[in-house]
């Protein structure tokens, strides 16, 4: 399926999502992105899933990022039936930086989003399981965040 | 590798059927415990490939009696090859405090020396001399095998010093 078909699919369902331009133009890679509110992405992913035309029956890749001024969720998805791929961008505020875990649709984001919250303290509501999975768990603060000041322990 | 008898001191007595070796303790068990160095076998990170590869065939530590153990109670000498993080420095100093005395502990690569391109992260040890002491430092990112060979021949001099009326200094 074509992007702007994508595009047209899930426009048709939700109205109010945008395409997330990319700022040089198109690559010859590049792969549709679009811009979901935190509260949205729940029924989205479920939509994107079940759909016969798209079926995104993987989640390729879930990142959080920090952008100093606002954190982001990435989701990367990809269709093995039909071979296509879609971004989806979640924006959040560092005070308030809690979204709805996906981890209910695509098994894969169990561990995905516990480093998330591990290392951006991104809290994904619905997790079955929200530990931490890299750093120990006595560990204070999650340091990929950019306010994130490390205290010297005795290892360092 | 045998006994080297030019350098042994010893004092060789006739019996009726062969020969008695009579030679001082010290030198007896410092030869044993430097010809056979069994490391543990573990590795935490890219300095560990190196370490298989010394070895492994070309470079065969088994020839210096250096020969991995799957256990700590069996093992003489510990290899910290790789980066230590946090979480994982007070699972080697556990594995290190079960290992039986007299052991020894050879540093290998940057990560294990200082933290090395890792020295800015939150979640590494600056070092592992910070967790359990050190005997043998080697420099590399990663270490030739040649480098670690230099190492354990290294140990051994310092083994080879060692005496039962003192304990082994550095």
């Amino acid at each position: 399926m074509q992007q702007s078909e994508i595009l047209n699919k899930i426009t048709q369902k939700f109205p109010k999502i945008e395409e997330t331009k990319c700022l040089e133009g198109s690559f010859k890679d590049y792969t549709l992105a679009i811009q979901v509110n935190a509260d949205e992405i729940l029924p989205i992913c479920e939509f994107l899933k079940t759909n016969e035309e798209l079926c995104f029956d993987s989640l390729m890749c879930l990142s959080g990022v920090d952008l100093k001024d606002y954190m982001k969720v990435v989701y990367h998805l990809y269709s093995y039936k039909h071979n296509h791929k879609l971004t989806i961008n979640v924006v959040l505020n560092h005070d308030n930086s809690v979204v709805n875990s996906v981890s209910r649709i695509w098994k894969t984001a169990n561990w995905h989003e516990r480093e998330v919250y591990d290392l951006l303290g991104i809290k994904f509501e619905g997790h079955p399981d929200l530990r931490r999975i890299l750093l120990p768990q006595d560990w204070v603060g999650h340091p990929l965040r950019k306010d994130y000041v490390h205290t010297p322990d005795q290892y360092d | 590798m045998g006994i080297i008898l030019d350098k042994l001191p010893y004092v060789t007595e006739k019996i009726p059927g062969g020969k008695i070796i009579l030679t001082s303790a010290d030198y007896f068990i410092n030869w044993s415990r430097s010809s056979s160095l069994w490391p543990l076998t573990f590795g935490l990170a890219c300095c560990a490939i190196e370490m298989m590869c010394a070895y492994a065939s070309r470079f065969d530590f088994d020839r210096f009696g250096v020969f991995p153990r799957p256990t700590p109670r069996q093992a003489d000498v510990m290899l910290v090859a790789g980066t230590i993080t946090k979480k994982m420095a007070s699972r080697i100093k556990l594995l290190y405090e079960q290992m039986p005395e007299p052991k020894f502990v050879i540093s290998m690569g940057s990560c294990s020396n200082t933290g090395g391109p890792f020295y800015d992260s939150y979640s590494v040890v600056k070092g592992i001399d910070k967790v359990i002491p050190v005997d043998v430092y080697v420099a590399g990112c990663p270490p030739r095998p040649e480098n670690l060979m230099y190492a354990v021949i290294k140990l051994q001099e310092k083994i080879k010093k060692a005496s039962l009326c003192n304990k082994v200094k550095s």
